[in-house]
């Protein structure tokens, strides 16, 4: 009664498929490594090199010819104001645009061009919007060298990015649920405020925040827009002169004596800390839609 | 667009009407669906009775779902779909340019073949569509009365604040139901509704529909021959023409269709030869 059992051997070349497995294995798990190891190898530079650096008077002094008294006060302030309202333009412009396209636009040539260029604008080097920011906000609108333009100029850089995340976040939310909302007799707009807009949340709060880690880092642009490095003063107002950190800490780095590259290094570990806290935002923002739409 | 209503086909009418006792709610004149230059649907005339299930069988592309999107213009989200004739809700008919799709579907719900609850709370799920279609009655009653004609109820009255997603398929789909009736509609259609379901549910499904066409006529779209016999009150049976477009071949009682079709295409699929 017992079936005759075939013997349990891999049939041909197995011995050869899993050593190619294993190699694969092997390359793929190298590949995550180059980049954690070069980030750690930077990250244990700067701080070993800036942490000293990153006191008190740090975050209160102002710019000073004298590394000891100088600060990244000035900076720290700018970046924050000119993120800020970088997000505030950013979100509700990237989103609408993208709600648009992917909800409302018909499906045409003319939206397919919009769409083309979009991405194509993403691509843009950021010097080019820095230019277009000089034209346009701070000579035609005359807006000055003010906190406003930077915002601006900032905010056409990384609204493609924007837009294109969002879009993807919008594309992936089934359309099994806008056909099930509009079938209840829903307009479109209830459809996506009430189903659409929930369920691509995470997937836009990503994207947003990303397109402004990448905005933070900005330094061109701003230059042409007419930030500087020193400045005795804190912005007060839309129409304020600034300084961000990424240009304090260039002009730091520029500097002959040793210690303004250490202070740099402490510069940099405080650009660090705010790119991370958005991060973490965006991350708890992101939890909160998941867990609301899960329940 | 050239009107041919055959002598079979306005018996045919007359005979459901004259078997059935029933007043036509929705119908069909000459209807033709275009996919951009293809000819989906033809020559389709049909009268849906009220408070009876119609069922719409035949074989695979032959324009069963189109027709039924054509009832509560789910058509018009298809941007390169275009539909000539009319489609009557009572006597209006809602490709006129004075009607508005929205205020269609809103008359007239769906449930689809792939059971699609709101990312929400199974109470959410229901109450939405009566909330944005103005209901301004009691809304637990609403839900609770809706949940319990789409016998769903006992499954989960104790859990109305988890996700819709929860729920098992067939629990998916009463849920589905049960959020169409909190509507309202006139009438409900159903495409393919248990195609994704196991036969447990799927009967289940069959026993709610039953039910359900106390109150609403029902139009369903159907791969399974079986369950239009099981379910269905009227029959239409849909083919092919020689130029792939999907017809209306014959309609008629669900027993007569089964046991006596008129037409020998109606015959070689129920029988298996084709389909």
């Amino acid at each position: 009664m017992a079936v005759q059992a075939s013997p349990l051997k891999g049939s041909g070349n197995l011995q050869r498929r899993k050593a190619v497995g294993t190699i694969a294995r092997g390359a793929f798990f190298l590949a995550t490594m180059f980049g954690l190891v070069i980030l750690a190898i930077l990250l244990i530079d700067i701080i070993s090199d800036g942490y000293t650096w990153v006191d008190r008077d740090f975050f209160t002094a102002l710019p000073s010819r004298f590394p000891e008294r100088a600060g990244i006060k000035v900076a720290l302030m700018g970046t924050l104001w000119v993120m800020g309202l970088t997000a505030l333009i950013t979100f509700p412009v990237g989103v609408g645009a993208s709600i648009y396209l992917q909800e409302f636009a018909p499906r045409n040539r003319i939206t397919a061009i919009i769409e083309t260029n979009i991405a194509n604008l993403a691509g843009v080097p950021s010097i080019v919007y820095g230019l277009l920011g000089l034209g346009v906000f701070v000579e035609i609108m005359r807006m000055g060298r003010s906190v406003i333009a930077g915002s601006l100029t900032l905010s056409l850089l990384v609204l493609p990015i924007v837009i294109i995340a969002s879009q993807e976040a919008l594309k992936a939310v089934p359309d099994s649920i806008r056909q099930g909302g509009l079938a209840l007799g829903a307009t479109r707009l209830q459809v996506v405020r009430s189903h659409v807009l929930p369920s691509a949340m995470p997937g836009i709060l990503t994207g947003t925040i990303l397109a402004l880690s990448r905005a933070i880092g900005e330094t061109a642009p701003l230059i042409v827009v007419g930030a500087v490095a020193f400045l005795t003063f804190t912005p007060e107002g839309l129409d304020s002169q600034f300084s961000v950190m990424p240009i304090m800490i260039y002009n730091w780095t520029a500097r002959p004596q040793e210690d303004f590259h250490s202070l740099a290094a402490g510069g940099i570990i405080v650009l660090l800390a705010v790119l991370l806290a958005m991060n973490m935002t965006a991350i708890l923002l992101r939890n909160h839609f998941q867990n609301k739409q899960i329940q | 667009m050239t009107a041919t209503p055959t002598a079979r086909r306005a018996t045919d009418t007359e005979t459901v009407r004259s078997l059935n006792g029933s007043e036509t709610i929705m119908s069909v004149e000459d209807l033709k669906v275009y996919y951009g230059n293809f000819l989906a649907v033809t020559d389709t005339s049909m009268n849906v009775p009220e408070k009876r299930i119609t069922s719409l069988i035949g074989p695979s592309g032959c324009g069963k779902s189109t027709v039924l999107k054509t009832f509560n213009r789910m058509n018009d989200l298809v941007a390169v779909a275009r539909v000539e004739g009319r489609v009557n809700y009572y006597d209006k008919n809602i490709y006129d340019p004075d009607v508005d799709p929205v205020a269609v579907r809103a008359r007239i719900g769906m449930v689809f073949q792939r059971p699609n609850p709101f990312p929400k709370s199974i109470y959410d799920n229901v109450a939405w569509g009566a909330k944005i279609n103005g209901y301004k009655g009691n809304m637990d009653e609403l839900v609770e009365r809706s949940l319990i004609q789409a016998a769903l109820w006992d499954e989960v009255k104790d859990k109305l604040k988890e996700s819709g997603l929860s729920l098992s398929g067939g629990q998916q789909q009463r849920l589905c139901i049960a959020r169409t009736i909190a509507t309202q509609p006139d009438v409900i259609l159903m495409d393919e509704p248990c195609s994704a379901l196991d036969p447990i549910s799927t009967l289940r499904i069959e026993d709610l529909m039953r039910e359900l066409v106390e109150d609403y006529p029902i139009i369903i779209v159907t791969h399974n021959m079986q369950q239009a016999a099981r379910v269905s009150d009227i029959t239409a049976f849909m083919t092919l023409t020689e130029g792939r477009s999907g017809t209306l071949a014959e309609m008629g009682p669900t027993d007569e269709i089964f046991t006596s079709p008129r037409d020998p295409r109606t015959e070689d699929y129920i029988t298996g030869k084709v389909g």
